[in-house]
This record gives structure tokens, sequence and C-alpha cells, in this order.
């Protein structure tokens, strides 16, 4: 059967093209594309790992939707291409540095740690979101990027809500403020992140909780205040 | 100049990069791919640590570890790593590890094979990808500098004293020296070179492990490389030991049961083994434990084989090969880690062999060994760098790089190396695999130094220097290939068997021989192999 596949080179002109491969039948995408690299265009340039889904390295988009090379059977005319919104290194390979500053700019770790005790209860609510395997799916699923570059994103938002949700973070406030400049108020709860997640994770749940504890802490989703209700809150100022 | 450099990017090396930051060293990370990539993300079943002291004791867990090793460990090392389980466990628990709990809200253990007890904390079947990325959490909380696409070439050396790196930048192809005054290596494990019969990933090339050997320094036990039992038959993705823990059976084509499924690694592996040199074929029956509790208990697996084998375990067999899963030798570091042969180069993880996995591993001690050595590594890479005065080293090693890497551009492309790659993977699991003769490892020796001479013809089809991952994987298959020769010769000079090696022509254990160290370094070019006692 024949693929085809979304090439992409700095140094060469043209710099972007499409071209067409045949693979096996009955091998992974993954396998497929080890299979053109050894026999057919060494050139092909894809990131590759585990082999198993865990790794998160293989992130692809097949016909406009993001898939783990590893873990997608390729059908006869797929067309591959690289994630969205991520800048593209080479073919299907991207550089995830700008998608994971996200982490660093929400601040998702533990803040403050302090001794808790943890129940069964407690390490479910965050057990699917510490699944994450950061390959970068939601991100470049979240339709919010193509308005707003500066958006935290689906992954980051979750991992937040996995600490802020644990009994040992000591400080949520310092997570929840971190949060509040294009963040939890800035989605526009689609469900795409979640609809392609590998792993079941639901972000679009995560930051609706994230409003939540939010409110708790005195915030307010802005597009709400600049809604006209009869009342103007800056009048008198 | 930074005080440490740390090349690799799993557990191990960032444990090791925290610790030494937290100390005030200046700490830079480099690695081939992004740090949440690594190896470390594929350990499922658990962290070994005594917690429960009215069941367990820490005595019970040297134990266990030494009974493993078959004689072939430093109780030191094992006795320390023991020991200080409890407070890794103590500190990932600090910095937000999810570990799974019991009803009381303790962690809760499971047991895995070769231990006595309940003693592995686990994160349902991702302890090691909630490990890593809590450390990866806490590298980017400490702002600790991290490189990605750049892969080691060889360590700077001068006089025996480590200076640094030769890195090659693959988003640009830039050959550039790191100078450093303490340098950590933590590259993982050689496993990749049974490719195509490995659970490992496709990076697992033993890159740090071949640049400490090239550089003078000395490794040890190569020929110890741990066979999973269960690995699907066509992928060698791997099935994990707790589909045998809650009750799976192995059977062969007459749908016999032919080995107790919960003998150690070694053992099972080398009984299937035995069936499918006899022209069986043997299976995972996990059929019995029915749907809810597959569902429940291995949903990992239950994915995997439909996905990779077309095969649903809940109503069908399924198709196995026992396949190389853990490198027990590697780098040969003294009990702070430092390299034989190379001050001021420590080495920790898999690409290390710090003597607490000795012959065969045992579940649950490779995520504590990478967390508590690489506690270690990181206060003696500090305690060393601490107040040192290193003068810069000469470019000589950079320059030699750099017409290394042209040379690899200008070779003739008359031989795919992928399809050589292919090759070895396969005359290694054939040959230097779970049962080994001399006859074969010879036979082995003499094909894989044919492959060595065809080198000048084995170049790179891309000519780009932008994220050539050609040449990577060419530069990669060349360690596999220096390393491999290390392998069969240490395979071929251990005549016995024991753990992981096990030669039909020489069956027994024999310790009044043979419990010895198998060393390994370059004299002049050519590799020199001795043996060494063991301090068990």
């Amino acid at each position: 059967m024949n693929i085809s596949i979304q090439k992409f080179v700095r140094d060469k002109e043209p710099q972007r093209y499409i071209r067409e491969y045949e693979i096996p039948d009955n091998s992974t995408l993954l396998s497929a594309l080890q299979h053109i690299k050894a026999i057919d265009d060494p050139t092909l340039t894809f990131g590759a790992g585990c082999r198993s889904g865990i790794c998160g390295a293989c992130s692809v988009r097949v016909n406009g939707r993001e898939e783990l090379a590893c873990s997608y059977m390729p059908k006869h005319g797929d067309h591959i291409e690289p994630l969205k919104y991520h800048g593209i290194k080479r073919d299907l390979m991207v550089d995830k540095s700008r998608a994971k500053q996200t982490l660093k700019t929400s601040t998702a770790w533990l803040h403050q740690s302090q001794k808790a005790t943890i129940t069964t209860k407690d390490e479910k609510l965050t057990e699917l979101q510490s699944d994450c395997i950061l390959c970068s799916s939601c991100y470049s699923a979240c339709p919010v990027f193509a308005v707003n570059p500066d958006f935290l994103g689906p992954f980051a938002l979750t991992r937040i809500y996995r600490y802020t949700a644990d009994p040992r973070e000591g400080d949520i406030k310092s997570s929840i403020d971190a949060i509040q400049s294009d963040g939890v108020w800035d989605c526009t709860l689609c469900g795409e992140c979640t609809a392609v997640c590998p792993q079941g994770i639901d972000p679009k749940m995560d930051i609706t909780m994230l409003r939540g504890t939010s409110s708790q802490y005195g915030y307010m989703d802005p597009n709400f205040g600049n809604m006209n209700f009869g009342f103007d809150p800056n009048a008198g100022f | 100049m930074v005080d440490i450099l740390i090349v690799g990017s799993g557990a191990a090396a960032l444990t090791a990069a925290l610790t030494a930051k937290a100390r005030g060293a200046s700490v830079l990370v480099l690695g081939k791919q992004e740090p949440t990539n690594s190896q470390t993300s594929m350990a499922q079943g658990g962290i070994n640590s005594v917690l429960n002291l009215e069941r367990d004791s820490v005595a019970k867990h040297i134990e266990d570890t030494i009974k493993s090793s078959r004689n072939l460990s430093d109780k030191a090392m094992i006795e320390r790593m023991c020991h200080d389980a409890p407070k890794v466990i103590e500190w990932l628990e600090s910095i937000g590890v999810p570990f799974s709990r019991c009803e009381s809200g303790a962690i809760a253990q499971r047991q895995l094979g070769g231990a006595r007890e309940k003693r592995a904390c686990y994160s349902q079947d991702y302890t090691g990808l909630k490990i890593l990325h809590t450390l990866y959490d806490n590298i980017l909380k400490e702002d600790i500098e991290y490189l990605e696409d750049h892969y080691l070439l060889n360590l700077v050396v001068d006089d025996g004293v480590a200076k640094g790196a030769i890195v090659i930048d693959i988003s640009t192809g830039e050959t550039k020296q790191i100078d450093a005054k303490a340098t950590i290596i933590a590259t993982g494990g050689y496993g990749s070179i049974y490719h195509g019969y490995t659970t490992n990933a496709f990076g697992s090339t033993g890159d740090g492990v071949a640049a400490v050997l090239r550089a003078g320094g000395e490794i040890s036990d190569m020929e110890f490389v741990q066979f999973h039992p269960t690995a699907l038959k066509s992928s060698s993705i791997l099935i994990s030991e707790s589909a045998r823990g809650e009750g799976g059976y192995l059977l062969n084509t007459k749908g016999e049961r032919f080995v107790d499924e919960l003998l150690p690694r070694d053992v099972v592996a080398r009984a299937i083994y035995e069936q499918i040199s006899s022209g069986e074929e043997v299976f995972l029956d996990i059929r019995h434990l029915g749907r809810e509790k597959l569902m429940e208990l291995l949903p990992q697996e239950v994915h995997l084989c439909k996905l990779h084998e077309d095969i649903d375990p809940i109503t069908q067999l399924i198709p196995i090969k026992p396949v190389a899963h853990y490198s027990m030798g590697g780098i040969d570091v003294d009990r702070s880690l430092e390299v034989r042969g190379i001050q001021g180069c420590f080495a920790v993880g898999e690409c290390s062999n710090a003597k607490v996995h000795g012959a065969n591993r045992l579940g649950g001690n490779s995520l504590l060994e990478i967390v508590s050595f690489g506690r270690l590594a990181g206060e003696s890479a500090y305690h060393y760098a601490k107040n040192r005065d290193i003068p810069k080293a000469s470019d000589t090693q950079l320059e030699k790089d750099k017409i290394h890497i042209a040379e690899i551009f200008n070779r003739s492309n008359r031989v795919n190396f992928y399809e050589k790659r292919e090759g070895i993977g396969k005359l290694f699991y054939e040959s230097v695999g779970i049962v080994r003769t001399e006859t074969a490892l010879k036979d082995a020796l003499s094909q894989l130094r044919n492959i060595i001479e065809e080198l000048p013809y084995i170049g790179v089809g891309d000519k780009s220097r932008l994220y050539n991952r050609n040449l990577i994987e060419l530069l990669e298959f060349e360690n596999t290939l220096e390393l491999g020769e290390v392998i069969v010769l240490s395979a071929i000079g251990r005549r016995e068997s024991r753990g992981a090696h096990y030669r039909d022509d020489f069956k027994e254990q024999r310790d009044e021989e043979f419990a010895l160290h198998t060393l390994c370094k370059r004299v002049d070019g050519e590799i020199t192999i001795g043996f060494e006692r063991s301090y068990i």
C-alpha cells in the first residue's frame, strides 16, 4: 500500500513537498517509517523511541488527526504530517520546546511540599492526569493556538490540575495565580484535546475543575467580567 | 566551564542533576532526545524499598539481591542501595511522585520475582513514567539547563583526567566541545545490539559505555544481558511480568505447561528458548483470568496484543519469545561511582556496572538503583568539582572527532547499515543470546569483525547537516559494533554458566574459578579482557 508524507528540510529547495512511499501491510506506522528509512529514503526524519506508546516521541498527524506512530496501523492513501503549532525540525520531527515552555510558565510542580495522608480516593483523583506522556498531541489539536500562540494549552493545565489536587501541595494559590493569563479562561472547552489524547486524559474536564478552583481564590472569567449585566464594575474609577 | 556535565536524561541523570544543583554546583544536562523520551518511561513494575518493618527487613532485601546476583556483586554497594531505599522513596514522595496507595494511605507495594516480600512501590503499571515525569517537572522548577538533540561522540580526557565531552549538535550538525570540571555519564544500556530482539528503545546503543572504552576507561561484565521471558513474538514488545504474577500460564504448541512460570527470569527464558529451539511455539495464556480482571489489571497488555499481534488475549493465546531486556554490565565504577581509569568521570544507571545486579537483576531494583545512585553520582561529582581548578583541555579530541564526522560523510555508501543492524541483531540473538556455546560465539565474532572491516564502505545516504538522524543512527551502530566485540569476547572467556550467561558447553556455575568480574579496556587500540575478584 502507499502513504504520502509531508517532507520539510530547511537547507534544500523546495523546503516543503509531499512524497509518496510504498509500505508493507500489517505493520504499525512507526515500523513503516523505519522500513522507508532503511530501504527507500534515508533522509526521512521522525521521532521514535519505545515502540509501545509510553515515551511520547513519535506523535504525528494522520489525515489531520493526531496519532502515535507506534500505535497506529496505516491504511492505503493515508497522509502523514508533523504536529501543528510546533516548529518543524525536519520532516515529521517537531520542536517541542515552545510547547514544553508552557510547563515552566504555568509552574507545573509542587510549590510547597507538605506531608499529607493520601488516600486511595485522593490518588484516583489524579491517576489519569499523571498518565500523560507529553506527546504534545493535545497541543497540536487545540484550536486556541491559531489565535493565541501564548495559550498555556491542555497538557500544562492538566499537569497544574494534577498538582493542585494533590494533598501534598501546601501552596495551591501559586499554581492558580500562574494560570490566569493565557490560561484557564482562554480555553473554549471544545474538547479536541480530549478526543486525541492517546492516554484517554480529559484536559477539558481538568480545565473546568481549575476554573472552579480559580473562583475559590477570587478569580473570575474575564470574558464574563466584560459582559454588560447592567452594572459597570469600573464605575467610580 | 560548567561544574558538572551530565550526559543522558533518564531518571539517573535527572536525579544527579537535581542533587548537584541543590548543593550549589552549576549543572548542564544534555541528551540525544528529550528527557521524557528516555528508557526510564518504560519501567512498569515498581521500585524496591522495605517500608513495613513488621513483615519485611532491609536484611532480606539485601539477601534477595545478593542471591539473585549469583555471587557476582559488591556486597557493600548492595547494602548501601538497600539501606538508602526508604530515603529514596521518602524523597520521591516529597517531590510529588504519585505512588499507588493502600486503604490506610500507606504506599502500596507488590511482590516481584525473586523477592520474598511485597517490596516494590508502584504507580499502577506506570512507575517509571511517573517517576521520570516528576523528576522532569522538578528540573524545570529548579531551572536546570537542558540541551536536547546533543549526541555524545567522545569524552575529553587529558592524562587520565576527564575535562568534558565532544558532542554533535544534531540540529546543526556542528561538532563542539563542552568543558566541565566533572562529567557524569547516564546514557543507558546497550540492549539495542539485539535489534529486533529486544524490549529496549531504539536509542539503547551503549553510547556512554563505548565512549568510556575509547577514552581509556574500563568496562565490565558485558556478557551479562538479561533476557525477559515474555515479549510479543513478532514485535518484541514487552508483556509485563505481572501477567505471570497474576496467574498467566506458559504453553507450548501441544498445550502443555513446561515450566514453573514464577521462577527467575533467566530460568524461565531458557525453558522457553529450549521449547522454541525444538520446534515448538510458545504462548502466554491469560484467558482464564477473565475479561473483567484483565481489563482492570493488565489493560496496557491487552491493548498491545491487539495492536502488535492482532490477537485478543481475552479469548486467544499470546505468541511470545524471550528477548534482550537489561544490560547488567557496563562502565566499571568504584564505590563513589567514579569510572575506573578516568578521574573526574562518573557513571550511573544502566550504563554503569555498580555491581548491584551481578549476573541477574531483580525486578524493582533498577529504578531503585537509578534514583539512589543518581543521588550518589550527584554528590560525588559535586565533591570532586568543588574548589577544583581544572585547566581547559586542548582541542585535540575535538579536531579528531570533526575529522571522523567528515570522513563518514565522504564514505561511499556501498553497504546499507540498516540491513547490517538487522543482521547483527539476529546473529546476537541466536549466537550470543540465551544459550551460548564456544563454537557459536567464535562464529559470531568472526561475522562481527567482517562487518567492522566493512565500515569504511558504510556511509550515510543523507548528506544534510541539519537534523541528520541517519548519521546519528550510524554512529549508534558503530557503538554497538564496538561493544558487541567486547560482549562476545567476554562471553567466550567465561567458561561457565552464571545467571543470564548460560553456556551449553559449560553448564555449571564454577565459583572457584569464575566468581570474578570480567574487565575490559583498550590497550594500544586492542581490546584486553581480564578477570577480577568479586567482593561478595
